[in-house]
């Protein structure tokens, strides 16, 4: 007889159930991932840079190199075979393409490490619908298929003790809660039929699109909180609900993000008022499974450091591996990184120093079967109210397998006012200090998820998304960073300023264009 | 007062006082351990929860026995009105904190207050009957017996809490029956002691004591719907086999009307009737497949249906899907289920698969060979992942293991009772480009039942019945009534279809149902 039967015996079985979190949970083992840093190195060793240098290198010629094989160079990969443009070689320092849409995989189901959705698209993204179509996410009549749609229940969060549908949490809400509720949905259903003089809608993607009216752009001088004062929004639960939707696209809070963007994720979305916003398409590796696709059959160089892109073509790379130099002399290139990585290796390159990149930490936690809890059933999004985090999205929800084994991937993104302080709090708290931080924040909602829990693994994204705070609607610095440099052009959801697949996408398409433009010419 | 009338007195009524003593020690401790478990189950932690409840308790029992100082006059009469608060509060406690767990912000403020008021209530009580008792009672032997029976029921309580009440009526039955005990225990003291009171109070003190016995009792007959039914009194009959398996409550009884199968409470067949639902849910898809070799049964892991395709000399394989291992288990292994399915499970004919149906569609729907005969028998559409089973993502699959001669059969619930939901199945099956002709017949135990049956191909309601051994309910007559729906049954216009994204059936159903239970 165990401790506990006695005490099952003495007290009841349900003290002594609630004896167990006491008794050793499981073991968790997990392992902490991130960007390969170690790698920078390279760039200052001196034999490496000599050898540049002299140009005592191996030397290849290509039609066109991209540097990144994000969604947004793989997306110009796509667009130049679509083109017909061949000679293309896709260069990447991470040892799998994908950039924040990677994925893994266990022996129960593929999971999201970042980007996992995808709203589907209207008509006004043709190409995108296009690359959905290849994917067979759409059926003949255009319309997406079933399975890929987000299975009900969608969302749900938990409030008070209990698992509630919807993300807005309705339970004990006031009559002065629902009313700013509803002022708020007519204001974003005005912004949803504003059209400007040409036409143009307030919010829409890409948001290249949108309109560079006066009125619109006023929303970008002030933050998210200013404008939610401006309005009298004072319902915590409606600005809970507003800062989640922030945090959840721009990983930002309201004081930091601008008005623009607040409204951007509310409206843009929306083809009309009386409508819903356009349903999502999801896949259990998340966006994984659309950069999957991209890079099927392209020629991606996975390892290889980006050392220096001149105006004139020339690419030097290092394979990170064996320290091999390798100078690539490219008809065209296309810098699909980062602005900030893009303004330090091409030469002539404007600088990035107006932007911020916010740090998130995404965790996948690998669970023996499905932890106890309260209120409504497991959503494919599972929301707690008043948690740093943004709960997290089950893996096996879409494909049907409810009971077992799951994966759950763990959305936290550092709000921190200052992105540096953001990242230097990301980066010292280690692997054991935030599963800690992640089993303490859900066992709120699953008191016994310890005893579920088999892993975590850990991904530390330093620089995960350009964040859309006051002004970069605006900014200048941001428009010319997209302009080409000699024979170089430049593809990101950056230049943007908003971390979506079809910002990415399309500006992968704008540079595979102006690339294939600038051929044809030279070739008449 | 004169000394023969205090030694009656004491001789009548002080045994009465000191079970009052023993009743109030046993309340309190239970009403401590119910904070505690209580605190535990929804806080976790249970030695942090525990320790500081038990620990606050106390010190409030301190605090009680500090204030009774105070109390200089009318002894009797606030000994009551204590008793009766701390019936009241105590009583009501495991059902206010769990309302102010799901409703309230302060939980813990809230928590510990009760604990407190609770504590200091019980220990405001001693001191005062100690003093009632002092005028009756040498000192000695007073604090002797008083001091006894408070321990006696602190062992009491614990004892009964853990071995009889957590387990057989919970929590909050518990609370709110030593809330009456404890009200008892009041209204008897105004007896008891009711020389010491004046009149009119005795009795306001008494309607106010019979006030709150009926309210705890109104509440404890109500608390069914707060609290999960022990089984015996779920089940009208005697539970031969329950095992919670990870998926659900599965529960066999067997009593006056036969064998019942419940799944999480549910009643999945009677076996006085079931063999019209399973002739029903069987033999139509045959007479539209009648040389069928290969039969696939999604659900039914009673093996019931089962047992009616292998009537059927031509059948070469069934293979049966069906989630739950504890299911197909309990219909190989318990006597009544082998002797009702005739051991359908263990043929060598038969294959047990337990996963999902819609997983092992999409895993194997490409590679298996197709089905002549598809039976699909799952539970009714009550929540988001049985509902999924009906949705017309599940019917594109479930092409992918047909042939234009397949003939499908669903039980599809109630066209009377949840005509929406049917016709919804309905529908949906029919969105998915499959040919539909619906029918339904009479099962005593469930009602009017409906179920579809469905081909690639158009084809035509089967009018004879497929001419095998064993057939109880069904002739070429019962066949073709089945496909006729009377004005109550027939297909609203508005149904919509039940997608993966929309689960529009779980909220019909959901309706339907509930609009039936109250």
């Amino acid at each position: 007889m165990r401790r506990r039967d006695v005490l099952a015996a003495l007290l009841g079985a349900p003290l002594a159930l609630a004896c167990d979190d006491e008794e050793t949970p499981p073991s968790v083992e997990g392992e902490l991932l991130g960007q390969s840093h170690e790698v920078g190195h390279l760039l200052r060793d001196e034999d490496l840079r000599a050898a540049f240098a002299r140009g005592d290198v191996e030397t290849r010629d290509l039609n066109v190199a991209i540097v990144g094989a994000g969604p947004a160079g793989l997306s110009a990969a796509w667009q130049l075979a679509r083109r017909g443009i061949e000679g293309v070689e896709l260069f990447e320092l991470e040892p799998h393409p994908g950039g924040t849409s990677a994925s893994g995989r266990s022996e129960v189901t593929a999971y999201p490490w970042g980007a996992h959705y995808l709203p589907v698209p209207g008509d006004g993204q043709p190409e995108l619908r296009a690359l959905l179509g290849e994917m067979d996410a759409l059926d003949d009549a255009g319309e997406p298929r079933e399975h890929l749609l987000v299975r009900a229940p969608d969302e749900r969060v938990f409030y008070r003790g209990y698992w509630y549908r919807g993300l807005y949490p309705t339970a004990s809400m006031t009559a002065h809660d629902a009313a700013q509720r509803e002022r708020f949905e007519r204001i974003v259903a005005r912004w949803v039929r504003f059209r400007d003089g040409q036409g143009r809608r307030a919010f829409t993607i890409p948001s290249r699109l949108c309109s560079d009216d006066a009125e619109v752009l006023a929303l970008d001088r002030i933050s998210a909180a200013e404008w939610c004062r401006r309005q009298g929004f004072t319902s915590p639960r409606l600005l809970w609900w507003l800062e989640y939707g922030t945090r959840d696209d721009h990983g930002l809070t309201l004081e930091d993000a601008s008005a623009w963007s607040l409204l951007f994720y509310h409206c843009a979305r929306v083809e009309d008022p009386e409508e819903e916003s356009a349903d999502f398409l999801t896949w259990p590796a998340g966006n994984g499974a659309l950069v999957r696709h991209l890079a099927r059959g392209r020629r991606v160089h996975t390892g290889h450091l980006a050392a220096r892109i001149a105006p004139d073509g020339t690419l030097d790379v290092i394979e990170a591996a064996t320290r091999r130099p390798l100078r690539i002399r490219a008809r065209r290139v296309i810098c699909a990184t980062p602005r900030f990585v893009a303004s330090r290796l091409v030469e002539g390159a404007p600088p990035s120093d107006d932007g911020h990149w916010g740090a998130w930490m995404v965790a996948n936690l690998h669970l023996a079967d499905r932890p106890g809890e309260r209120g409504f059933p497991p959503a494919w999004d599972n929301v707690l109210y008043d948690s740093p985090s943004l709960g997290y999205v089950t893996a096996t929800h879409q494909r049907g397998r409810d009971f077992g084994p799951t994966v759950w991937t763990y959305y936290f993104p550092l709000v921190d006012s200052d992105p540096t302080e953001a990242r230097r709090r990301l980066l010292d708290h280690g692997w054991s200090a935030w599963t800690d931080a992640i089993v303490a924040d859900l066992s709120r909602a699953h008191p016994d998820l310890r005893r579920q829990l088999r892993r975590v693994d850990v991904w530390r994204w330093g620089h995960a998304m350009a964040q859309p705070r006051v002004g970069v609607r605006r900014s200048e610095a941001r428009r010319r960073a997209a302009l080409p440099v000699g024979k170089v052009h430049f593809a990101h959801s950056d230049l943007s300023g908003l971390a979506l697949f079809e910002e990415a996408f399309d500006h992968g398409l704008r540079a595979a264009d102006e690339v294939a433009d600038a051929l044809s010419e030279e070739a008449t | 007062m004169t000394e023969p009338a205090t030694t009656a007195f004491a001789k009548r009524k002080v045994p009465l006082l000191f079970l009052t003593v023993l009743v109030i020690a046993t309340a309190g401790l239970v009403y401590e351990l119910i904070a505690g478990t209580l605190a535990s189950y929804v806080l976790g932690d249970s030695v942090f929860q525990f320790s500081t409840i038990i620990g606050v308790y106390l010190s409030a029992m301190g605090l009680g026995a500090y204030l009774s100082r105070f109390i200089v006059e009318k002894v009797v009469i606030r000994f009551v009105e204590i008793e009766l608060a701390a019936a009241l509060i105590g009583g009501f406690s495991a059902p206010f904190l769990f309302y102010v767990f799901a409703y309230a912000d302060a939980f813990r403020v809230l928590l510990y207050g009760t604990v407190v008021v609770i504590g200091a209530l019980v220990g405001i009580e001693l001191p005062l009957l100690m003093r009632i008792l002092e005028k009756e009672l040498d000192f000695k032997e007073l604090v002797a017996k008083v001091l006894t029976f408070d321990y006696l029921g602190a062992l009491l309580g614990s004892l009964l809490f853990a071995i009889v009440l957590m387990p057989t009526l919970g929590l909050v039955r518990t609370s709110l029956l030593f809330g009456m005990l404890n009200g008892a225990v009041a209204l008897m003291t105004t007896w008891v002691l009711g020389d010491l009171i004046y009149r009119p109070i005795r009795w306001r003190l008494r309607a106010k004591g019979v006030l709150l016995l009926v309210a705890l009792a109104v509440a404890f007959v109500g608390s069914d719907k707060l609290t999960r039914f022990a089984e015996r009194e779920l089940y009208d009959d005697r539970v031969i086999f329950a095992e919670q398996s990870r998926y659900q409550r599965v529960v066999l009884t067997h009593g006056a009307l036969g064998v019942q199968l419940f799944l999480n409470g549910n009643l999945q067949f009677a076996s006085h009737d079931e063999y019209r639902y399973h002739e029903a849910l069987v033999h139509p898809a045959f007479a539209l497949a009648p040389h069928a070799r290969r039969a696939l049964v999604l659900g039914g892991g009673d093996g019931l249906a089962v047992r009616e395709i292998l009537r059927y000399p031509d059948v070469e394989t069934v293979t049966l899907v069906d989630l739950d291992p504890a299911m197909t288990d309990m219909a190989r292994r318990v006597s009544v289920m082998r002797e009702l399915n005739e051991e359908s499970l263990d043929d060598p004919r038969v294959t047990v698969i337990n996963d999902d149906a819609m997983v092992w569609l999409d895993e194997n729907g490409d590679s298996v060979e197709a089905y002549d005969v598809v039976i699909i028998d799952f539970p009714d559409p009550n929540n988001f992942s049985l509902g999924k089973l009906y949705t017309s993502r599940f019917y594109g699959l479930l092409q992918r293991v047909m042939h234009p001669g397949t003939a499908v059969i669903v039980q599809a619930t109630s066209p009377l009772y949840a005509r929406r939901s049917f016709w919804c199945v309905e529908r949906t099956m029919a969105a998915a480009g499959l040919h539909t002709a619906a029918f339904h017949t009479l099962v005593p135990s469930f009602g009017e039942w409906g179920y579809v049956l469905a081909m690639t191909r158009p084809f035509d309601p089967p009018r004879e019945v497929p001419d095998v051994e064993g057939l109880r309910f069904l002739n070429d007559e019962a066949m073709q009534a089945m496909f006729v729906f009377g004005r109550d049954m027939q297909r609203p216009d508005d149904v919509e279809t039940n997608r993966l994204d929309t689960q529009a059936l779980v909220q019909y159903y959901d309706q339907e149902w509930s609009r039936l239970e109250r």
